[in-house]
């Protein structure tokens, strides 16, 4: 009895408990840029438990997974926005059936450089910034210095989510302006913020760092200013949260289910908090 | 030549067929002969098929680019495809307009060489007629060595030490600008203009020299007017061959131009070239779909870009060639 105990202690120092259960196979996630260090974490603590299961995770982008999706070049599709009529209509003509899973949330920030004096911003005027209508930091209360406004490229979920939530939330004709710079990752951008003083940028809640400092975020000019935090999505008033989801072909079955279901286990919504995004409530 | 014609028969025929079959060696000449024609036979085959791959390749590459990106044509015309200023691939309806690309590769590629071509020819005639042996050794292999890192690396420090410093020279509102980008692919065609321009001027009949030097001329002048002048094709093919390395560059210039959609009017802009606007959207574009044609149709005009500069090197050389014809 001893000896077991022992054993399930050191299993228990070593993580999760090393289960004897046959599953084997591998199989790929690709897709948003922002889930991807918590599909990261997930794969390592799954094929940590499963040896036998190999998992790639790749984030190039949402887009990208959910082309790779109705191209059948994925297994799984991790997404910070959900999939399009248009995308679905595609998937179905290629014979896929997107099945859409929640496994987590996002406060989607927006992030300045430490220095700025700016704390917070209403949609109305984020909107303003990444159409190019408003350059300067002045104009919303901020020092006399030019605005830098990043986004991600069109690959990202990001991207899409803050077009359609945040851009397009006066009008929906408005587009990105032209003199917003494209970034091909999450990581440059918050990097870029992080030595840029006039620029601002957006990124999921698990890329927010000591670098850069979060914006306090108005609905309309006269709603309360929340900053993004698990707390404030969690109860809703953040303005701008997200779910992050999966998309397979078809409910999961197999290892895909075993590793879907691991995710939304208490255990592994213990890791999105890690992360620093959401759980699921 | 007759050196090289008993090097074959002494040591490269007995190599090949054995010890004992010399072509004189009486009653082996025939069957050798046969052996030799099949030898011949197989490595002209193998040749020509070479020839006839890189040829199919081109031609395939050619017939994909225009089978996947020409029926973007009858959701955008052409006209508007060439010079429209808008690109907006995933909006509804979506916008396809290639010009902000064009103009930031032809200025990026532009700063590019007009940056590597005077240090990389100056390079090459230091290398060629003034430095050491061994110095020419060391700096020839580490230009060498430049070659080959990795476009992904170059990126890196294009993002970590070049923008930084380009932001604060010029007080600009970020360092990641097409000038960042141009200054680092310079960097990247450097090494193949020196190479090429090197040996085509170490390929300068030592007489030329010896003769402006006879004149009294100096060793500036000597290089100035005579070793450049006659090496010029060479020179020429090397600038166009950098030219070619940095219109098709992608990773760098992706990660250091900036990405903004707008027609930049100045270097120190924010820019998109077309392969990194290929790069960044071919990822999300659903097979067949109008973002997917669109970006092949972006390919083809990067296709039809290199095409006429080699063309044009091509024509150069060419030009060179019966100019100095002897």
């Amino acid at each position: 009895m001893v000896a077991l105990g022992l054993v399930a202690v050191l299993a228990g120092c070593g993580g999760e408990p090393q289960v004897q259960d046959g599953l084997s196979g591998s199989f790929n996630i690709i897709g948003s840029n922002t889930v991807t260090p918590l599909a990261s974490v997930w794969a390592e603590d799954f094929m940590k438990a499963h040896p036998k299961v190999s998992i790639s995770v790749s984030g190039p982008g949402s887009g990208v997974g959910i082309a790779a999706l109705i191209d059948r070049t994925t297994d799984i599709c991790q997404s910070s926005r959900t999939i399009k009529a248009e995308e679905v209509a595609q998937a179905e003509a290629n014979g896929v059936h997107p099945y859409e899973i929640q496994v987590a949330s996002d406060a989607l920030s927006v992030v300045v450089n430490p220095s700025n004096t700016v704390s917070s911003l209403t949609f109305a005027q984020l909107s303003a910034i990444y159409t190019d209508q408003i350059t300067n930091w002045k104009e919303v209360g901020g020092p006399d210095a030019p605005i830098v406004a990043i986004s991600r490229d069109t690959n990202s979920g990001t991207h899409a989510f803050f077009k359609e939530h945040v851009v397009q939330s006066i009008d929906k004709k408005l587009e990105y302006g032209t003199k917003v710079l494209f970034l091909p990752s999450t990581e440059a951008g918050v990097s870029e913020v992080a030595k840029n003083p006039n620029a601002i940028f957006y990124a999921g809640l698990g890329y927010v760092t000591q670098k850069v400092k979060p914006l306090a975020i108005k609905k309309s000019g006269d709603s309360a200013a929340i900053l993004p935090s698990v707390a404030t999505a969690l109860d809703g008033t953040y303005p701008i949260s997200r779910p992050l989801l999966f998309y397979t072909n078809g409910a999961p079955d197999g290892i895909i289910k075993a590793f879907v279901d691991y995710c939304l286990s208490p255990g592994g919504q213990e890791k999105v908090t890690e992360v620093g995004y959401v759980p699921l409530a | 030549m007759p050196a090289r014609i008993d090097w074959v028969k002494e040591r490269l025929i007995p190599r090949l067929f054995g010890r004992n079959s010399t072509a004189t060696a009486p009653g082996n000449a025939f069957r050798f002969r046969g052996r030799w024609r099949l030898g011949e036979k197989s490595i002209e085959g193998l040749i020509s098929l070479s020839g006839i791959l890189a040829i199919v390749l081109l031609l395939g590459v050619l017939v994909l680019l225009l089978k996947e990106g020409l029926p973007i044509f009858s959701h955008t015309p052409p006209w508007e495809f060439f010079f429209g200023t808008k690109w907006y691939p995933i909006s509804e309806p979506p916008t396809f307009g290639v010009m902000p690309f064009f103009v930031s590769t032809i200025m990026i590629t532009a700063i590019a060489t007009a940056v590597a071509v005077p240090i990389g020819v100056g390079c090459a005639a230091y290398l060629a007629e003034v430095a050491s042996p061994k110095v020419r050794e060391t700096v020839k292999l580490l230009v060498e060595l430049l070659a080959g890192i990795p476009s992904v690396v170059m990126g890196f420090v294009g993002l970590m030490l070049l923008s930084p410093l380009v932001q604060s020279i010029f007080h600009l509102n970020t360092g990641l600008c097409g000038l960042t980008a141009a200054i680092m692919l310079s960097l990247m065609s450097l090494p193949i203009i020196v190479t090429v321009s090197e040996d085509a001027l170490r390929a300068v009949p030592s007489e030329f020299k010896e003769a402006s030097y006879a004149l009294g001329a100096t060793r500036w002048e000597t290089i100035r007017h005579v070793c450049i002048p006659a090496a010029l094709s060479g020179i020429s093919a090397a600038i166009m061959l950098g030219v070619g390395r940095a219109i098709g560059e992608t990773m760098t210039v992706l990660m250091v131009a900036g990405g903004a959609l707008a027609i930049p009017h100045l270097p120190t802009e924010p820019m998109t070239t077309m392969t990194a606007a290929i790069a960044s959207g071919i990822g999300n574009a659903v097979r067949g779909g109008l973002q997917y044609q669109a970006l092949f149709a972006v390919g083809l005009i990067l296709f039809v870009m290199t095409l006429s500069v080699n063309w044009v090197a091509d024509r150069i050389l060419e030009r060179q060639k019966r100019k100095f014809a002897r």
